[in-house]
């Protein structure tokens, strides 16, 4: 059987452009390129045994930072208390008086060596930092009611933190001459070893509860 | 003015967003409103991450109470370690241990609960979590 050649007809693509704008605005739509960000924790192990595992902190290596069902926090070393209404004194943005992370910060690094703040220990973290005193057993104890609300645990959380935080930046500073965010890996280790985060988790306490 | 190009070019953002996207994996049962903090951290790998939600129900019928959506139904505190479990189990094994548990929770959630399920979580021994909070001051 003799087949003709037959000749195929020439697509149409000028509704092509129409159909991907279709697609891509579908998927504008649906993606959502938030990243998932917060306050990154480390809870600890859970008790081995059945009575309670508590470990023994010297008073003045404690820090509570309290936070009561109205919101209110208490923030108490040795050295002194302080009642914080809301979370702008917190911040010490009204009421005039000393926030929250400036009294981390003083209580974390205890430059004059006070009695009253945690206890100096001198270590080695390695060139260029070399040998220097530091509260290597503070504590920064977060306790909260059972009505406190979770908005406010988190801002004395946040300010913790932040404290942290800016201690480390004023250390990379110090050492190495550059901000936290540019130092290399092993660089950024030195320093939180030099200042490592140790806020407790506490046990939870049935303040206020039923 | 020729237009010959335009379907390649809308393709190749296309591809783009279609490799980016990340379809929601489950729909929300619970009204979130997570609160703001300063010193957030990103959350690296998505696939390391276990999100619990927890907030007052979306439906009204079902009252104004703080409840805990797991997956894509409600729970009570007491099952969290056996969803840890099961999502542990789902991961590599040498992701186990980098597994974090990304806390979303309402603003307006009483401590109470949290420190219920900080609870569960460590006996469930997942100890890296994230109290998950949106940028801002």
């Amino acid at each position: 059987m003799a087949r003709t050649k037959r000749k195929v007809p020439p697509l149409n693509g000028s509704s092509m452009a129409d159909i991907s704008f279709l697609l891509l605005i579908f998927f504008l739509l649906v993606s959502n390129m938030d990243v998932d960000s917060g306050l990154a924790r480390r809870l600890p192990a859970p008790p081995q045994t059945e009575e309670q595992t508590s470990v023994d902190v010297q008073r003045r290596n404690l820090f509570i930072v309290l936070v009561n069902s109205q919101n209110e926090t208490m923030a108490a070393n040795q050295h002194e208390t302080e009642w914080y209404a809301n979370e702008a004194e917190l911040r010490g943005e009204v009421g005039g008086k000393v926030a929250l992370k400036d009294r981390v910060k003083e209580f974390v690094l205890n430059t004059a060596n006070s009695l009253d703040l945690p206890e100096l220990e001198e270590q080695d973290f390695g060139a260029p930092i070399g040998v220097v005193p530091v509260t290597a057993s503070h504590v920064v104890s977060i306790q909260n009611d059972a009505t406190t609300s979770y908005k406010a645990y988190i801002a004395v959380q946040n300010e913790v933190v932040k404290a942290y935080n800016e201690l480390r930046e004023e250390g990379a500073r110090k050492y190495f001459n550059t901000s936290y965010g540019e130092l290399t890996e092993m660089q950024q280790k030195q320093i939180q070893d030099l200042y490592p985060q140790r806020i407790s988790e506490a046990e939870p306490k049935n303040y206020g509860g039923q | 003015m020729s237009t010959t190009s335009m379907p390649d070019i809308v393709f190749a953002i296309l591809f783009f967003f279609m490799v980016t996207t990340t379809m929601r994996s489950e729909t929300l049962m619970v009204k979130v409103h997570i609160p703001t903090a300063s010193e957030v951290q990103k959350l690296e790998k998505k696939s390391l991450v276990t999100y619990i939600n927890i907030g007052p129900p979306m439906d009204v019928r079902l009252g104004t109470g703080t409840q805990m959506q797991l997956n894509d139904r409600f729970a009570q505190v007491s099952e969290i370690q056996d969803y840890i479990a099961q999502e542990k189990a789902s991961m590599n094994e040498a992701d186990q241990p980098l597994m974090t548990v990304s806390i979303k929770a309402d603003e307006d959630t009483r401590m109470q609960y949290i420190t219920d399920v900080k609870q569960a979580l460590r006996q469930a021994y997942a100890l890296k979590i994230s109290y998950s909070a949106r940028r801002g001051d």
